[in-house]
């Protein structure tokens, strides 16, 4: 047995003695369960920096034009002269808000944590396929963390082109000043940021192919495995595509290509480029771009199926359906990319095609939703923090994805493209759905990771003041999207030029969503708190505190190399034994073999 | 001062919520109560809560709803724009129920079953029959939703019909400029490289070409003063300044040869086809007529951006490079509207919808829809003295004018709108395409003062 674990400890560390010092165990660590901790650190601090910028603009929307200590004090002089946000840098934080939230918390930070977390510990894996990659892949995302956050705070301001930058506004430095420095700035951290996604990612599978425990069959996987699996293709194929848009543009800036720019005078300078289509770049964008939001979802969506289980304590209904629609939304989300484009000169006929892909995603997603319900009917539901927000999750993904089906019909959308009612839908179907999925994960697996639990009162005071504050700022900002504001707007002084009620029901809305908002972030403070708090003094956690049958709660407490102790666990059932008819206890971990005359589900 | 205040608060209450969390972890060690064993108190509690957001949300949405109204931006005003209305509140309906009946489902559960003492969850992998149920429903449900919606996407898409008037309108930061087709309804081509002040639109003429020509040779910074400039020994340059000269001229030469190559290839049959059009100034109003259906013609300038009239809802990206079309006909007259939404100061906008730079948000073209009589009025005064179209709308309406009186007003105002329109045209390039200046704000050389205004 010692022979054993000094063997897989061998396996991890090829080169150096028993006793590691400080610096391979927290920093340049290639062990999976300090990697993910890693990676949920960056992206906690990622999360608030993010946060704190939604929060500004979201001041200046609601009460534009006065004054703020806040953002004076966050600003200073020159980007929030007199404390009233300056029209450039209202326009860098909304770009800096969204890149973060999308690619830094919800990809970097949920899929790298929790993939990281429990591919191994759920499979039956000693460590990932590769640590050494796995470390790089930290590193290379810490990297282009840096690079994002440093270009805030350069004289030209960050990029200021929107998340999704198209150019040529991205393009041209003479067109808007965030063009300059700062998107050099941001393509440089976006390509550092890509090649850490493909690393992980790469790790993921070839574990997930390779590294299953004895009798961990495909179909015996939680789905959370197959939701990291998927997204982990998602990414392989679809990041590289936006590497080379990445590039391209790089390109278009830096050596006078044309691959974007087409016929363009800016201030008077008349620009040479010819030829090139800046709808060229749209493609390449969304066809990464749609399958993010996929990418993004569906790792909540596999937390929340096994938190789901566990806590109403009966099997996940319709575990195949479950892993079908997985799949099916992983292929659609492949040829759906053109519903962002249907008012952009796009031919209609394609337009039409992209509808129907579109809306066809629309079953695997409703399949889910009624399959997450099934399980918690007649179950016996526990109310732990994690269960809340995954149930949570259900919520905001059934409420915004229904308004997707306005949005996939391209004849609705020439009305609403680009107004606050798909900031409205997009936040609450991929924001708050992914962000409740990764605080479903913290509350669940945190036991794991830190060997400690988390406060449960507390948890509640969170999730119960975090709901509110969503759907707070989410439901009202739809109404100013049908009342046809556009987004990406400074202010709204223009309708007063056309219709000076609208322009007051939106003032009254928008400061209705700025409480919330608010009131949403302080209640994130709960949570830090609750969070570093626990890591140092929370009471120390059992083995398997919520009696789950999955192999990570066959560990023991304290983190080891190798995860366990002696032989790895062989696995003989699928993970959603609760509640099973005749047996003793309400769940059946994976490794327990099949009783005497019992059937596999 | 309030910084401070702020910073003592936030310290204050983390220490309160320490000093709580600690009262809490004692208590729960006195009780011998470990943090994953969840009460039936609390149990309850959060089901009960959950019952109770569930409430809260279905209120919040119904007065949400009751109160702003199903959409704050009134009824549509084009006849496309009302079937869109129709198949948006149809949707509506359709995601309204699945939301209301989902959630309901989801909560109500939540709350019904609740782990009760002694109650086993019931084992239940999977049921096929259900499982069909919910793939086909929304499967037929969509497939109304898709058919309905292309349905509409095709007419909307279509290819305009021959009466459609052609507009050009041109996008840069941050402004637009309308461009009506002229007598021959045809929109005269253009190049980029044609651009300068007497052509802001850069049409193509013979004219125009060799303007672009000579100012690009001969003007302030032409070819020939940067020659002059960088061969001149007596003129001190430092080496940067010297760089950039070279590549400003590099490309200028660049530029030149291809102006050239237009020249020899332009066929100045087809001159015509600008030299009617007329082109307004940057920001003028954009004049339609009711019931007319309008082909647009959107054209970027420097970097995308998006023509949005939310009143029409329509809306369609304006791209560098690459000319987009979009058509609709307005239904509505900004008159008829202001009635209908009981408010005189009402008016139609274009709002341009794509990022596009700092002042993004201000970038907006007033639009005003009139009755046919009354944009005959106006089409007078924007027609070209000398056309025929100018002479056969002056006839019409003085047929239709009753009076002597009146009739000799208009006669008199249509002399005068020579003048007015005459200005600012180039003379340097006399048969450049017809820049005109636009109507004057007030409607000063209107000879009837009852055009409603943006
Ligand atoms: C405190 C919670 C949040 C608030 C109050 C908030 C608010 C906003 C607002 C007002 C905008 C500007 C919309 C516009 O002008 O176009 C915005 C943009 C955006 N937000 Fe958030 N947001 C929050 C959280 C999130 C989360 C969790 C995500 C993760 C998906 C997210 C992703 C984005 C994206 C992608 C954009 C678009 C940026 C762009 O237009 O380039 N936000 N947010
Ligand atoms: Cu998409
Ligand atoms: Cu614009």
């Amino acid at each position: 047995m010692a022979a054993h674990e000094a063997h897989a400890h061998h396996d991890a560390h090829g080169h150096h003695h028993h006793e590691e010092g400080f610096i391979s165990k927290y920093v340049f660590s290639q062990d999976h369960k300090m990697i993910g901790k890693q990676f949920l650190m960056t992206a906690v601090f990622m999360g608030i920096v993010a946060m704190l910028l939604s929060i500004m603009f979201r001041i200046q929307l609601a009460w534009p034009g006065e004054g703020s200590d806040f953002l004076s004090f966050f600003l200073g002089d020159k980007w929030a002269p007199k404390g009233v946000l300056s029209e450039s840098m209202y326009l860098g934080l909304v770009t800096i808000h969204g890149t973060i939230m999308v690619f830094f918390l919800l990809t970097g930070g949920l899929s790298g944590t929790f993939s990281n977390l429990l591919i191994p510990l759920q499979l039956g894996a000693r460590d990932m396929a590769s640590g050494f990659l796995n470390m790089i892949s930290y590193w290379l995302f810490l990297l282009s963390s840096v690079i994002m956050l440093c270009s805030l705070f350069i004289e030209t301001g960050p990029a200021s082109s929107g998340w999704t930058v198209y150019p040529p506004l991205s393009a041209l430095p003479q067109a808007i000043e965030g063009s300059g420095q700062g998107m050099t700035m941001w393509l440089a951290s976006m390509s550092i940021f890509i090649a850490s996604s493909l690393l992980g990612s790469l790790n993921y599978i070839v574990t997930i192919f390779n590294l299953r425990t004895k009798g961990m069959k495909m179909t015996r996987m939680p789905l959370t495995i197959w939701a990291f699996f998927v997204t982990a293709v998602l990414g392989v194929l679809s990041f590289p595509v936006l590497l080379s848009a990445a590039l391209l543009l790089m390109m278009d800036r830096l050596a006078g290509t044309s691959f974007y720019l087409s016929d363009i005078i800016v201030g008077s300078e008349m620009l040479e480029n010819h030829g090139g289509s800046p709808l060229l770049y749209q493609h390449l964008f969304w066809f990464l771009g749609h399958p993010e939001v996929y990418i993004v979802l569906l790792p909540a969506l596999g937390l929340s199926s096994e938190i789901i289980s566990t806590n109403s304590r009966k099997p996940i209904f319709g575990y195949r359906a479950m892993i079908g629609s997985i799949l099916a939304i992983g292929f659609l989300s492949f040829i759906v990319w053109g519903h962002h484009m249907f008012i952009t000169g796009m031919n209609p006929f394609i337009g039409s095609v992209f509808v129907f892909t579109t809306l066809l995603i629309a079953i695997p997603s409703a399949v889910k939703v009624f399959n997450y319900i099934t399980t918690i009917w007649r179950g016996s539901n526990i109310y732990t923090p994690a269960m809340l927000f995954s149930i949570g999750l259900v919520s905001t993904f059934i409420t915004g994805g229904v308004t997707g089906i306005i949005l996939a019909d391209s004849a609705l959308d020439i009305a609403v493209h680009d107004t606050y009612f798909v900031v409205a839908h997009f936040h609450i179907v991929m924001g708050m759905s992914a962000v409740f999925g990764m605080f479903a994960g913290v509350y669940h697996w945190f036991p794991k990771m830190y060997g400690r639990m988390l406060n449960t009162r507390l948890g509640y005071a969170h999730f119960w003041i975090t709901i509110v504050g969503a759907y707070g700022v989410f439901f009202p900002m739809h109404f100013v999207g049908l009342a046809g504001a556009p987004r990406r707007y400074y202010d709204y002084s223009v309708y007063n030029e056309f219709n000076t009620e609208s322009f007051d029901m939106m003032l009254d809305l928008n400061v209705i969503i700025t409480f919330f908002a608010i009131l949403a972030a302080l209640g994130q403070l709960l949570f830090l708190f609750n969070f570093f708090y626990s890591i140092f003094r929370g009471p120390k956690a059992i083995q398997n505190p919520w009696k789950s049958n999955t192999l990570e709660w066959t560990t023991p407490v304290e983190h080891i190399h190798g995860n366990w102790p002696g032989a790895i666990p062989e696995v003989h059932r699928w993970p959603y034994d609760y509640s099973k008819p005749g047996a003793e206890d309400d769940f059946i971990p994976q490794n327990v073999p099949l009783m005497e005359g019992e059937e596999e589900h | 001062m309030s910084r401070l205040i702020v910073l003592i608060v936030i310290v204050l209450g983390v220490l309160a919520i320490a000093q709580l969390v600690r009262l809490y972890e004692l208590s729960s060690k006195l009780r011998d109560r470990r943090e994953e064993d969840i009460t039936n108190r609390d149990n309850k509690l959060n089901a009960g809560l959950l019952l109770a957001f569930m409430v809260f949300m279905f209120g919040g949405f119904i007065w949400l709803m009751l109160a702003y109204g199903w959409t704050g931006r009134g009824d549509a005003a084009s006849v496309s724009g009302a079937q869109t209305d129709w198949l948006l509140n149809l949707n509506f309906w359709i995601i309204i129920i699945v939301f209301f009946l989902t959630n309901g489902l989801l909560f109500g559960f939540a709350f019904k079953y609740v782990r009760k003492p002694g109650v086993k969850a019931y084992y239940f992998p999977h049921d096929n029959r259900l499982e069909l149920i919910w793939t086909v429903v929304p499967a037929i449900v969509l497939a109304i939703i898709i058919i309905l919606g292309l349905k509409s996407w095709n007419e909307q898409t279509d290819e305009p019909g021959k009466e459609a008037i052609r507009v050009e309108l041109f996008s840069k930061q941050f402004g637009w400029t309308v461009r009506m087709s002229g007598e021959d309804n045809t929109l005269g081509f253009f190049d980029y490289k044609l651009t300068n002040e007497n052509n802001p639109l850069a049409l193509m003429t013979a004219a125009t070409i060799q303007n672009a020509i000579d100012s690009m040779e001969n003007g302030m910074s032409g070819i020939k003063a940067l020659e002059r400039k960088l061969n001149d020994r007596t003129i001190m340059l430092i080496p940067e300044e010297r760089d950039l000269m070279v590549t400003d001229l590099d490309r200028k030469e660049r530029l030149i040869r291809l102006l050239y190559q237009m020249k020899v290839r332009h066929n100045s049959k087809l001159d015509v086809q600008a030299m009617d059009d007329v082109t307004f100034t940057e920001g003028d109003t954009l004049y339609l007529c009711k019931n007319q259906e309008y082909e647009f013609n959107f054209r970027a300038k420097d970097v995308i951006h998006s023509a949005y009239f939310p009143h029409f809802r329509a809306q369609m990206n304006t791209v560098p490079g690459q000319t987009t079309r979009f058509k609709f006909t307005p239904s509505v007259t900004t008159d008829e509207m202001r009635d209908k939404m009981n408010n005189q100061k009402f008016n139609y906008i274009l709002m341009c919808n794509k990022i596009c730079g700092t002042s993004h948000y201000k970038m907006k073209l007033m639009v005003v829809v009139l009755e046919p009589k009354d944009y005959e009025v106006w089409s007078l005064k924007t027609s070209y003295t000398d056309s025929k179209a100018h002479q056969k709308r002056l006839a019409k309406i003085l047929k239709r004018t009753p009076t002597p009186k009146e009739r000799e007003d208009w006669l008199k105002a249509s002399k005068t709108f020579k003048n007015v329109y005459q200005v600012g045209k180039p003379v340097e390039a006399p048969a450049a395409a017809g820049t005109t200046d636009s109507i004057p704000a007030d409607g000063a050389a209107m000879p009837i003062d009852s055009l409603p205004k943006a």
